[in-house]
């Protein structure tokens, strides 16, 4: 893709995201997916920690098969300024796909209006009309120089494009979930992340 | 052939009826042993192991399974726990767990401890938990009414082994010490003294140890196969038991068929409640520090 | 109101058991209850407790018995296949009145069936699992939150009634994170099970003085010297083959779960005022129902949603009182058809009783209830 048409890309992208993202207090039904072993579970947890801090109401699950490496793996997180009855993403708000085989599982029959983030490396994603695409696990590889952070990467997109919580709060369900002693990569990883976003909506 | 003492036992020994109203509960005695079982004089032994170690009554506890010998925890005056089919350690371990003061004494079977409950054997032993295993090993099941069970030597009769036992037997002292017993030793109804020595000294390892001793029924594994009177099952144990000592200088042929007696290890490994202690202080201190 | 912390259901069930007292746990591990065993490993020690990873399933009952036994609140923990192998030792607690609490978050079965799946398939097992009559308390909760404050009650009840307590979560609940507001350091309320001031050999273990219903005797290693046994036993703890003993004994431990129905069922009816339909659903399934009945409210149906708390014994009398007034209800769980058996029987004089259920592996939906409430599945408008 030149760069002139990717540019086009993301203006477009931004002024859908801008458009679609949910007016504080709605409900978010979010799903992530990937392949095992590469932390949207974890990714799933924080943004519900987050929403816990932020004085909200949460409700995260995941869904995997016997293989803790590689097979495909979705976490969902539900987030609402009120009581949550039933707990699993029916109608989702947003997905994420790190993988192209995630996104060929999960981004077929996504209702009208749920946005779409998806890693570069998921080819097939690049024809959805207001999918945004970012270098997620690049990033995270090249700029926060471990590929491990790639989750926070994305948390840090995720927040950034949906305003679901505020910075600190954010910042601090990272600290709590992520191994002692990587605090500090982990919140250059949520940083870039929230820059890579940035650079799509400015 | 005579059996050398493993070591001393102390000649204060009480008189049986002595025993019996200092450790026993007399208004359930007479016990349901069949006339010449050798398990009474097995329950003897541990209870004169417990005297001569001067244990307090009331911090030991007595464990049995499901059988004839699960019986014998109702007869003792201690805190008695008849528990279910092969799972006496297992309950034995919850209970050293919850309070490791406690001296947590398993009276079992052959069959309990070895075949239904063999599982639980070999993970205590290779555990390292606290506890002593007393086998009443008579080499059937005789509370079903003489089945063949792990330790029915091969050829032998029981009533599910008609036409004779084709499995093989198993040596539960040896099989213990091949799971990591810190104590496993082998006695028997004939070998009091030598029998008591061992209880002793597997009560007082810390550790997991377990006394395989070789008991007698005469009701179904004696009349089953041949075996006489209970006195004449005694007096094969007497002819036919050597020690380790002695068998260590045999031939595989000049044991076969032989009751070999004594310890077969005595080492030193860390107490899982111990290390367990251990690491609750450890995780105390750092929480401090 | 204390610290709202996020939590996993089965996170919720080991610090809601610590918080209740628990300093023994012993478990093999098995999906989808292996993060209460894991989570048991990490806490019971800084706690000064004790975690124990044993052999296989009924080692692990059976040395919870054994902590129990020596005054210390243990549990353990497991998922289907598991809970069936426990059966034989939750019988020999109930028949010896040992206290104990068994946690059985439910997957899909029989056999090893679908282990990541959520089910409530051993509903039927946690009431008649192991062999002969017994009592049987067991308790559902349908949120994390829930999961925390019921799992304490659980071992107050066990206590309370030294028997062991039924757990039984699904993996709806289990594997799901939700915000958890923790209560006051201090407010929460501890039972503690009856036991002897003075112990004494001479004394009768199990003898019940008047106005109570309930042995109290020492845990093991206070110098009671008693004896405990599976076997049919009398007031001092020794076997027995009389009738009249073994017939006043059953009787005994029947009565002091059911004298005590007050005291033991919980439930909860939404918006069961002016029902006339009503769903009735326990555990994880609740969600899913939360959301039909207001989708179904807000389609002007008088929908209400009976749940019970307490499973077993079952909350029938509350069930009774409501039936006669409905036109309907649909019962809701993740089986072939367990519960509905039981409110057949009770309300199934009053009023039909329908059957929507999920045994595949997914879970209900909303609009699967909703649906049976409406009556479309049969292909009618409501």
């Amino acid at each position: 893709m030149s760069e002139k048409k990717k540019n086009t890309l993301l203006e477009e992208t931004a002024s859908a995201v801008c458009e679609k993202t949910p007016a504080k207090g709605g409900r978010m039904e979010m799903r992530l997916a990937g392949s095992g072993g590469q932390g949207v579970i974890l990714a799933s947890v924080i943004l519900a920690e987050a929403a816990v801090i932020a004085g909200k109401y949460t409700a995260q699950s995941q869904s995997y098969g016997p293989e803790a490496r590689g097979g495909a793996c979705r976490a969902e997180t539900l987030i609402s300024d009120t009581s949550i009855g039933f707990t699993k993403v029916q109608d989702p708000t947003f997905l994420m796909t790190l993988t192209e085989a995630s996104y060929q599982k999960y981004a077929k029959d996504l209702p009208e209006g749920c946005m779409l983030l998806a890693d570069e490396s998921v080819s097939s994603a690049a024809s959805r009309s207001g999918a945004v695409i970012l270098p997620i696990l690049r990033t995270a590889k090249e700029k926060v120089g471990k590929a491990q952070c790639a989750n926070i990467v994305a948390v840090g997109c995720i927040n950034e494009m949906l305003h679901i919580v505020d910075r600190e709060s954010l910042a601090k369900a990272v600290a709590m979930h992520v191994p002692s002693g990587t605090e500090k990569i982990n919140l250059t990883a949520l940083s870039e992340g929230e820059k890579l976003m940035q650079g799509v909506t400015a | 052939m005579s059996v050398v003492s493993t070591g001393d036992v102390s000649e204060k020994t009480l008189q049986t009826s002595d025993l019996i109203y200092k450790y026993m509960r007399p208004e359930h005695l007479p016990q349901i042993w069949c006339p010449g079982c050798g398990n009474g004089t097995i329950m003897r032994d541990v209870v004169q192991a417990i005297d001569n170690l001067g244990l307090s009554r009331d911090k030991t506890v007595i464990v049995s399974g499901i059988g004839c010998s699960s019986r014998a925890a109702g007869y003792m005056d201690f805190d008695t726990i008849h528990t279910t089919h092969g799972r006496a350690i297992a309950f034995a371990t919850g209970i050293k767990l919850a309070n490791p003061e406690l001296e947590v004494i398993v009276i079992a079977g052959d069959g309990d401890i070895s075949a239904i409950g063999g599982n639980h054997l070999i993970h205590a032993a290779r555990r390292n938990i606290g506890i002593t295993v007393v086998v009443m090993n008579n080499n059937i099941y005789g509370m079903t009414g003489g089945q063949y069970s792990p330790t029915t030597p091969t050829g032998d009769y029981g009533t599910t082994a008609p036409y004779g036992n084709l499995d093989r037997s198993f040596d539960i002292a040896g099989l213990a010490y091949g799971a990591g017993a810190s104590y496993a030793a082998r006695g028997s109804v004939y070998h009091v003294r030598e029998t008591i020595q061992l209880i002793q000294d597997g009560i007082r390892n810390i550790g997991f140890s377990i006394i395989d001793v070789a008991s007698i029924c005469p009701t179904y594994y004696g009349r089953k196969n041949k075996k006489g009177s209970a006195v004449d099952m005694l007096k094969w144990q007497k002819e036919n038991a050597v020690t380790m000592e002695q068998a260590a200088r045999m031939t595989d042929e000049q044991k076969k068929g032989k009751l070999i007696i004594g310890v077969l290890r005595q080492a030193q490994y860390p107490e899982f409640t111990y290390q367990y202690a251990r690491l609750i202080a450890r995780l105390a201190k750092e929480r401090e520090e | 109101m204390g610290k709202v912390v996020l939590m996993q259901g089965n996170e919720a069930c080991v610090e809601g058991a610590i918080a209740a007292g628990m300093r023994l746990y012993a478990g093999y591990p098995i999906t989808p209850s292996t993060e209460i065993a894991e989570i048991s490993a990490l806490r019971l020690p800084q706690v000064g407790g004790t975690f124990i990873q044993m052999e296989d399933e009924i080692a692990s009952i059976a040395c919870a018995i054994g902590g129990s036994v020596a005054g210390t609140k243990s549990m353990t923990a497991t998922s289907g296949p598991g809970f069936s192998l426990k059966q034989e030792n939750l019988g020999y607690a109930a028949l010896a009145e040992i206290p104990l609490v068994v946690v059985d978050v439910q997957r899909t079965g029989p056999s090893t069936g679908m282990p990541t799946s959520p089910s409530q398939g051993d509903m039927m097992m946690a009431r008649w699992g192991t062999h002969g009559d017994h009592p049987v308390i067991a308790l559902s909760p349908s949120s994390v939150e829930e999961t925390y404050r019921l799992i304490i009650r659980a071992f107050n009840l066990s206590e309370k009634y030294r028997t062991p307590v039924l757990f039984m979560m699904d993996e709806i609940i289990g594997h799901l994170r939700e915000g958890v507001t923790l209560p006051e350091e201090g407010s929460i309320e501890i039972e503690d099970r009856l036991t002897v001031r003075f112990p004494d050999p001479k004394r009768k273990a199990y003898e019940i003085k008047s106005g109570r219903f309930i042995p109290k005797m020492a845990p093991f290693g206070k110098g009671q010297r008693y004896n405990i046994t599976g076997l049919m036993h009398d007031e001092s703890g020794f076997p027995t083959n009389s009738p009249e003993v073994a017939e006043k004994l059953m009787s005994r431990l029947m009565h002091k779960i059911s004298d005590h129905y007050d005291d033991i069922v919980q439930y909860e009816a939404v918006g069961m005022e002016d029902a006339d339909v009503m769903i009735f659903c326990y555990g994880g399934t609740m969600r899913a129902a939360i959301s039909a009945q207001e989708e179904l409210r807000a389609q002007g149906k008088r929908c209400g949603i009976f749940r019970p708390i307490t499973i077993w014994p079952f909350p029938e009398r509350e069930l009774r009182d409501f039936a006669p007034r409905l036109k309907k209800i649909v019962v809701a769980e993740h089986n072939y058809g367990q519960m509905v058996l039981e409110v057949e029987r009770i309300a199934g004089k009053y009023c039909p009783v329908e059957f929507v259920g999920k045994y595949n592996g997914t879970v209900l939906t909303p609009q699967d209830i909703a649906k049976a409430v409406l009556g479309q599945e049969e292909g009618k408008e409501a």
